[in-house]
């Protein structure tokens, strides 16, 4: 990450289980609800659930269970996930366009098109994602307040 | 083009939101992929969809979209509708096809909400 900031003013984690399609969203939804609650413009708020939402669905698609923490510092909005499950061979081949491996039951929820990874990376200014192949994956974004015009709630 | 016209052109039913039926509409986008929705729709945008689990609601919350409109008299469960109604999303439903509902919303103005791709090949 280009900045490494030891001042966070708000930490949250949130478990995440793997399979539990009808809690989708939900993860999402909580960070969400602390952005809005913390008064960022929506337009960083968007970015942040949407990205948020794609790494859940990835958990609980791929992963037996998972957990999600959110970072507000002065400066930035990080989400860090970390999950045990497949974990991904190829992380290139994962992070290109279309390139899925979702089941029948994925697909029927509306995910599964190849275009999660890709799109946390479009709403983003920094995403890392690492794996250990058949033990699990490690996947941070950020997005820098600094970078954004709008007025932010501590300034 | 409000929520009410569109109810109104396409004979829909309001399952919620009654009372923000005045919101202004200017585009829409027309997804059966939460996939697509994430990451093709703008802010604002009608979304059409026949699908009616509660992720598509956090979906369009997400995304900060207006109202949902769900073809093929699709028609959420109550669970589904609360939430839409604690996220302040309108949901209406009618009972055209989805390339109908689109087309004649086409044909009364509306228009597309969605990001260009550059290129749709898998
Ligand atoms: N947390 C994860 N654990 C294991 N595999 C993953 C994880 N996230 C993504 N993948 C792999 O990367 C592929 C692409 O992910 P993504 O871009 O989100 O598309 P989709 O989920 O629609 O398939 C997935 O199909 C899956 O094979
Ligand atoms: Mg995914």
């Amino acid at each position: 990450m280009e900045r490494t900031d030891n001042n966070i003013l708000i930490h949250k984690t949130f478990h995440i289980e793997g399979g539990n399609f009808p809690n989708a969203g939900t993860i999402s939804d909580q960070v969400k609800k602390t952005l809005k609650e913390a008064g960022f413009p929506n337009s960083i708020i968007r970015r942040i659930a949407i990205a948020t939402f794609e790494a859940e669905m990835n958990v609980i698609c791929y992963a037996k269970q998972g957990e999600l923490s959110l970072f507000i510092t002065p400066h930035s909005l990080k989400v860090v996930v970390d999950d045990e499950g497949h974990g991904i061979l190829d992380i290139n081949l994962a992070m290109s366009e279309g390139y899925s491996t979702a089941d029948e039951k994925i697909r029927e929820l509306g995910f599964g098109a190849g275009m999660g990874l890709p799109n946390i990376k479009k709403n983003t200014d920094e995403m890392i994602l690492t794996s250990k192949f058949k033990q699990g994956t490690h996947l941070e974004f950020v997005v820098y307040l600094d970078r954004q015009e709008t007025h932010l709630p501590f300034e | 083009m409000t929520l009410k016209e569109v109810k109104e052109i396409l004979n829909a039913e309001v399952i919620s939101g009654d009372h923000d039926l005045n919101k202004e509409i200017k585009c829409a986008f027309a997804a059966e992929l939460l996939s697509d929705v994430l990451a093709l729709a703008q802010e604002g945008a009608l979304l059409i969809t026949g699908f009616t689990h509660s992720q598509v609601v956090y979906a369009a919350d997400a995304a900060n979209l207006c109202a949902i409109l769900f073809v093929r008299s699709r028609w959420p469960n109550e669970a589904t509708q609360q939430l839409a109604i604690q996220k302040k999303i309108p949901l209406l439903s009618t009972s055209y096809m989805m390339f109908e509902t689109c087309g004649i919303l086409y044909e009364y103005g509306l228009k597309t909400c969605a990001l260009k791709v550059e290129d749709g090949k898998d």
